[in-house]
């Protein structure tokens, strides 16, 4: 076991695994993501803390998932490059590792200009491919980048994303590999809505058999609204919402529930993908329905793997 | 070339003011070719002073001089008799020529007249595209000609992040993913095979995170006799 995590246990026994995504609050009280991790608690593997996610300043991802931990969930602590140079990279996993936090997803991070703090200046000293080699280097060789050894090494599971909707498509496999390569022991996929795009992209992840070194696991997104569709579809870079689902959505007598339907609808397609190894589920805003759904696609309970 | 852009008038009126001796310095290299501080921007710049002042009711004498290079001494030498009576040099050169200036005339005051942006090229007439980010260490063998530095918004040495959509960054509509721009200029190439490799973190030492750059070139640097026979010559 290279981490321990109970993610780790759960992928690495080839059980279907389950993450979902919560957001950090804009406040220093925990108290409303203590609720929400305790509502969540038993729905997954763990749960991805988000880092100043859309670049609007949050409740720091470590204190949040340290927050999680205590209540008893496990978190994924998510860290992007924008924010941060090699040094205070290497030195928040060792901080984090320190405080009991065993999965970390490395990221790009939206850029700064989406957000709150229009203004900032962003870092990326490193690229996310670059974070991974970081820190597999300090958890596998104990050594910090450059070659200065760590008394007591941290371990942590190590993720990473991949959008198989964003452009150009054909490098989009081989970004993944250099991601595998580099060290990522899961993956965390964009919101799947469009999946014969998905199916092209996991046909393509088999045939250079990278399911074989690495866990996937599918994002899924609950869709609220028509309007919600039609913004992912028209708005948000790197994702394709197909005509039909928009259609679904705008002719629903009760939109939530076909959101949720059309979710459920995905996992269950999802599962039968060969390669697949998980969904993640991203409830933006709607982190309460994650229960519903985990139990609307059969994933409950969760395995308990020693 | 170097690319920039001017000041907004208001703010360049606000930086010359209580001085009515001004002279407006032009630079015919880069900031010509971009439209910035040639001499057409320079007369200008300085007939838009003239007039500013007049609607204020206030005096000003401007002059008006193009240098061919406001960043090297020895044409910024011609600079010194057309100060006698100035009080402050409005440089419409690039930060890098507004510098040589004030070095060369310390008692005089030179502001910039224009805010230097990138190294870039004219993209077509009147568009200019940023496509240097002076690193010190180029990467263009590896990228297809394309600089990720410069050109990809987080600067990614391993390719696309997750915004890139139809050829284009998600920052900008306007502006091209340059790692789209990076995988057909390979596929074209056909050096694909380069896209599978992983560069490591790369090295800023030779950037500005290393300071202040200096670089010599032993060659051509002047001994003391060779500076002493030269500045003797006419």
């Amino acid at each position: 076991m290279r981490s321990g995590s109970n993610l780790e246990r759960v992928l690495e026994s080839g059980t279907f695994a389950v993450t979902a995504e919560i957001a950090p609050p804009k406040s220093t009280s925990t108290e409303g993501l203590r609720k929400k991790v305790q509502a969540l608690k038993g729905c997954a593997e763990a749960f991805n803390l988000t880092d100043n996610q859309t670049a609007i300043v949050r409740l720091s991802s470590m204190a949040s998932s340290v927050a999680c931990l205590q209540e008893g969930a496990e978190p994924v602590m998510q860290m992007t490059c924008r924010d941060r140079n090699r040094i205070a990279m290497q030195s928040d996993l060792l901080g984090a590792a320190s405080l009991g936090i065993r999965n970390v997803l490395c990221l790009s991070g939206d850029h700064q200009t989406f957000g709150n703090q229009k203004e900032a200046r962003n870092v990326y000293d490193i690229d996310p491919v670059q974070q991974l080699m970081v820190f597999r280097q300090m958890r596998d060789q104990g050594q910090v980048w450059g070659g200065d050894t760590i008394e007591e090494r941290p371990k942590v599971y190590l993720g990473a994303a991949a959008n198989p909707f964003a452009d150009p498509f054909e490098y989009r496999v081989a970004r993944l590999a250099k991601k595998v390569k580099a060290g990522a022991d899961f993956v965390q996929t964009q919101a799947i809505f469009d999946l014969d795009r998905f199916e092209r992209f996991m046909t393509e992840v088999r045939a250079r058999r990278l399911d074989e070194q690495v866990h996937i696991l599918a994002g899924v997104v609950p869709l609220k609204s028509a309007n919600a569709a039609r913004y992912m579809k028209t708005k948000v870079s790197g994702m394709s919402v197909p005509d039909e689902v928009v259609v679904r959505m705008k002719s629903a007598s009760d939109p939530k529930k076909e959101g949720i339907r059309i979710c459920v609808e995905t996992i269950d397609h999802l599962k039968n993908i060969p390669g697949v190894h998980g969904v993640h589920i991203m409830a933006i805003g709607w982190e309460e329905m994650v229960p519903t759904i985990a139990e609307q696609s059969g994933l409950l309970p969760r395995p308990c793997i020693p | 070339m170097i690319i920039a852009e001017r000041k907004d008038l208001g703010l360049i009126s606000k930086m010359l003011e209580g001085r009515s001796k001004v002279l407006v310095a032009g630079c015919r290299s880069c900031v010509a070719i971009c439209h910035a501080g040639g001499e057409k921007e320079v007369a200008a710049t300085a007939e838009a002073l003239r007039l500013r002042a007049a609607a204020e009711g206030r005096h000003i004498d401007v002059t008006e001089m193009t240098l061919e290079r406001q960043c090297e001494k020895e044409w910024v030498q011609e600079m010194g008799p057309h100060l006698q009576d100035r009080e402050i040099v409005l440089s419409l050169a690039c930060g890098v020529g507004a510098q040589v200036v004030q070095e060369m005339y310390p008692a005089t005051l030179v502001v910039p007249g224009l805010n230097t942006s990138n190294m870039g090229a004219p993209e077509e007439q009147g568009i200019y595209l940023e496509k240097c980010a002076g690193c010190g260490d180029c990467v263009l063998h590896l990228t297809g000609g394309i600089c990720p530095l410069a050109r990809c918004s987080k600067s990614m040495l391993n390719g696309p992040c997750g915004g890139s959509q139809n050829g284009k960054c998600e920052v900008n509509p306007d502006t091209a993913c340059a790692w789209d721009l990076i995988f057909h200029s390979l596929q074209r190439l056909g050096r694909l095979d380069l896209l599978e490799e992983n560069i490591p973190p790369k090295n800023w030492l030779p950037s500005r995170s290393g300071g202040p750059r200096r670089i010599v070139r032993p060659p051509v640097v002047q001994g003391e006799e060779e500076k002493r026979s030269r500045e003797g010559s006419p």
